[in-house]
C-alpha cells in the first residue's frame, strides 16, 4: 500500500470515529462545552480514548526507525509554550464555542449538505490565509 | 490542510488523499445509515461565518487544533500541546457560558 492511499484510508477511519462519537454533531460539541448549563461530558470519553490509542501508538513507534510508509519519522519540533500558541488557541477555542465545529469535524459534515457549514469552511480557509501567507524575514544575501 | 491551499507544489498528494477520505466518511455516513446521522446546528451564519474565521486563524497560530494538540499532543504528553488544549477548552467553554446568558 503507498502512502496516499493510505492517507485516504486514515481520513476514512478518522472520520468514522468522528461520526460515530458524534463529534460531528455542533449541537452536541456545544452541550459538552456548556459546563454551567445542560452539561453532556460524554465527549471526554471520546478524547480520552482517542488519546489512549493515540499513545500506544506513539510510544510504540519509539522501538522502529522509520515508519513503514516513509523514510522517516515526522514529529513536532518545537517544545517552547509561547504567546502566539496561547493566543492562538485562544481565538481557535472562540470560534469552537461559537459554532461546535473544528477543523477535523466540519469536513466530515461538510458532506451532510448544509450550506451553513460549507460557509463555515469557507471562513475556516479564508481565516488560515494572513498566517500562513505572513511576510517572513528572508536569509540575509551574503550573509553567513 | 493550510499548506494545500498556500503551498500547491508541496508534498500535498497525502494531505488531499486524507481529506477526501475524511469527506467520504460523512457522505457515506449520510448515504448508507441516515437515520444514525445526528447533526443539529443551532449557530445562525453570521456567527458561523466569524467562527470559521478563527478558526482558521487560531489553529494556524496555535499550530493545532483539538485533534493536532487535543489528541496528538497530549497522547505524545507534550507540554506545549497540553496548555494549548486548557486554553481553548477554557475560551469555547467561556463563549459557551456567554452566549447561553446573551439569549
Amino acid at each position: 500500500m503507498n502512502r496516499v492511499a493510505a492517507a485516504f484510508l486514515c481520513g476514512l477511519v478518522f472520520g468514522a470515529g468522528l461520526l460515530v462519537s458524534q463529534m460531528s454533531n455542533p449541537a452536541k460539541v456545544v452541550r459538552f462545552l456548556d459546563v454551567t448549563g445542560s452539561w453532556d461530558p460524554s465527549l471526554a470519553f471520546v478524547m480520552a480514548g482517542a488519546v489512549a490509542v493515540f499513545g500506544v501508538a506513539y510510544f510504540s513507534t519509539k522501538r522502529r526507525r522509520a515508519p513503514l510508509l516513509a523514510l522517516q519519522f515526522a514529529m513536532p519540533s518545537l517544545r517552547n509554550i509561547d504567546a502566539p500558541l496561547v493566543t492562538g488557541s485562544l481565538i481557535f477555542g472562540v470560534g469552537w464555542g461559537l459554532s461546535g465545529f473544528c477543523p477535523g469535524p466540519a469536513l466530515v459534515s461538510s458532506a451532510f449538505g448544509d450550506w451553513r457549514v460549507w460557509l463555515f469552511v469557507g471562513a475556516m480557509i479564508l481565516g488560515m490565509l494572513p498566517y500562513r501567507l505572513r511576510p517572513r524575514p528572508k536569509s540575509i544575501p551574503g550573509g553567513a | 490542510m493550510g499548506s494545500i491551499v498556500t503551498e500547491p507544489r508541496g508534498d500535498n498528494a497525502w494531505r488531499i488523499a486524507f481529506l477526501a477520505g475524511l469527506l467520504i466518511s460523512g457522505l457515506a455516513a449520510v448515504l448508507l445509515f441516515p437515520e444514525s446521522v445526528h447533526f443539529d446546528l443551532k449557530a445562525g451564519a453570521g456567527q458561523l461565518l466569524i467562527a470559521g474565521l478563527l478558526v482558521g486563524f487560531g489553529t494556524q497560530l496555535g499550530g493545532g487544533c483539538t485533534s493536532g494538540h487535543g489528541v496528538c499532543g497530549i497522547g505524545r504528553l507534550s507540554a506545549r500541546s497540553m496548555v494549548a488544549t486548557l486554553c481553548f477548552m477554557a475560551s469555547a467553554m467561556l463563549t459557551v457560558l456567554v452566549i447561553a446568558h446573551l439569549s
